[in-house]
């Protein structure tokens, strides 16, 4: 379809892998923070609403040394995964998942967080009134209700993912087959000359898989809104 | 405190006195300088909390079902302590058995009006008859697999009365059900409410601004007012 030398199929199957993960990984967490954000009032609320959305401002560089120090070979948490799990995350693909994840997540937190705060919470007392406890209430009412918001959570944030250089390469480095991804053979592409062809080719292929997630997020958006349905006078 | 309370005057019942009172309700709560405050004791059938718009009747029933803690007092429906500020008794909503109607109807926009009539139903043998039953009862057998966005207001407002009655409460608490229905289809629903009265002999109590709605369904009448 692209006409790709068959050598970069494979670049195109590990980036979407890498997001796949980057983003089952992170929703979870993201929700949790978009629930804690949107549900509850504690001292410190601004700054965890600061520092979830802080890979969205700092240079992605930072980000991926932030990772480096955390989750390299030395680093506190990068230790603890080897030693307990005999998990490495450094140079490997699940090191680009999680880069990529830590990048999502603001755009996941953002479009979950909208949708929950859209949720009608009149509804989960009338739950309560026909005996629903609030686990209950949570998994038939709150959940459900905001599940559009989700979906278009985890669509950008696969879109954002697809896209994700600067903290990827700082913390993974460019591992043909390992790291590679898009973005990343992309840039190496253009460092070597007569690479043209393969540089459009590839960047073609980003576009594509980003707007076909930037537009499937446009729709559920328009069809979440159609959801917030009236009864007819 | 001293804040004054509201004036609460209730009517004498005209019918035989009850063996018990089935609402037994004395609570406030304060909203910013102002008290929101009733008292109600009252025996089976409809009765009637009456008052203009804004001074708080929503308010007592948020309090009666346990969606909102009063700042003190006590509510008792039956021989029940649902809430009893003294002695820290505070049930939780899913626990206190109330059947609440919402002046909107209030029903859940993701399920049909089928899942929404069963939402409070334990599952057993008997629930899709339950459930047949009832929507007899309500004439909403037809609607049954509709959304709640395709359905009128008095539409809803008999799924949300099924839905409420489904789970078997000890009481209903009705907060205006004719409020957001036009002027033709309120005769059904006040008609609605009087066999639930008569025929069901659930006890209700019916939040309204209308003296004349409360007087035509009601014995027992709890007047509440602004200082």
């Amino acid at each position: 379809m692209l006409d790709l030398p068959p050598d970069y199929w494979p670049i195109i199957a590990l980036s979407i892998k890498v997001s796949a993960v980057a983003v089952g990984a992170m929703l979870p967490i993201a929700f949790a923070l978009a629930w804690i954000l949107a549900r509850w009032r504690f001292p410190g609320r601004m700054l965890l609403d600061a520092l979830v959305y802080l890979p969205l401002v700092v240079p992605p560089v930072v980000t991926g040394w932030l990772l480096l120090l955390l989750f390299g070979a030395n680093g506190p948490i990068g230790r603890w995964l080897a030693d307990w799990f005999g998990i490495t995350l450094l140079f490997r693909w699940t090191g680009a998942a999680l880069a990529a994840g830590i990048m999502a997540m603001p755009l996941m937190v953002r479009a979950i967080r909208l949708s929950i705060e859209a949720v009608d919470r009149r509804l989960e007392g009338a739950a309560r009134t026909l005996g629903a406890g609030p686990l209950r209430v949570f998994l038939t009412i709150s959940l459900p209700l905001s599940l559009p918001g989700v979906l278009a959570g985890v669509i950008l944030g696969f879109a954002r993912s697809i896209g994700e250089f600067g903290a990827t390469i700082t913390f993974v480095s460019d591992i043909p087959g390992e790291t590679r991804t898009l973005p990343i053979a992309i840039y190496a592409a253009l460092q070597a000359p007569g690479a043209e062809a393969v540089v459009t080719r590839l960047a073609i292929a980003s576009i594509l898989l980003s707007l076909t997630a930037l537009l499937l997020s446009e729709v559920l958006a328009r069809r979440m809104a159609a959801g917030v349905r009236s009864y007819r006078a | 405190m001293s804040v004054p309370r509201p004036a609460v005057t209730a009517r004498p019942d005209p019918s035989p006195p009850a063996t018990a009172s089935t609402f037994r309700i004395d609570v406030w709560r304060d909203l910013g300088d102002r008290r929101i405050a009733c008292r109600i004791d009252a025996g089976q059938g409809v009765t009637a909390l009456l008052g203009p718009s804004g001074v708080g009747k929503t308010t007592i029933l948020n309090m009666v079902a346990g969606l909102l803690r009063p700042d003190g007092g006590h509510i008792h429906v039956g021989d029940v302590p649902l809430f009893d500020a003294a002695r820290g008794i505070n049930v939780a909503p899913e626990h206190r058995r109330l059947g609440y109607i919402f002046q909107d109807a209030r029903l859940f926009p993701h399920l049909r009006v089928r899942g929404n009539l069963l939402y409070g139903v334990r599952r057993s043998p008997d629930a899709a008859e339950a459930l047949e039953e009832m929507a007899r009862f309500l004439g909403i057998a037809g609607l049954l697999d509709r959304w709640p966005s395709t359905l009128s207001m008095g539409e809803a407002q008999r799924v949300a009365i099924g839905r409420a009655l489904l789970t078997h409460p000890s009481c209903l608490l009705m907060d205006e059900p004719l409020a957001s229905i036009d002027r033709a289809r309120r005769t059904d629903i006040l008609q609605l409410v009087e066999r639930l009265r008569d025929e069901v002999g659930v006890p209700i109590l019916y939040v309204t601004h209308d003296l004349a709605e409360a007087e035509r369904l009601s014995a027992h009448i709890v007047q509440m007012d602004f200082e």
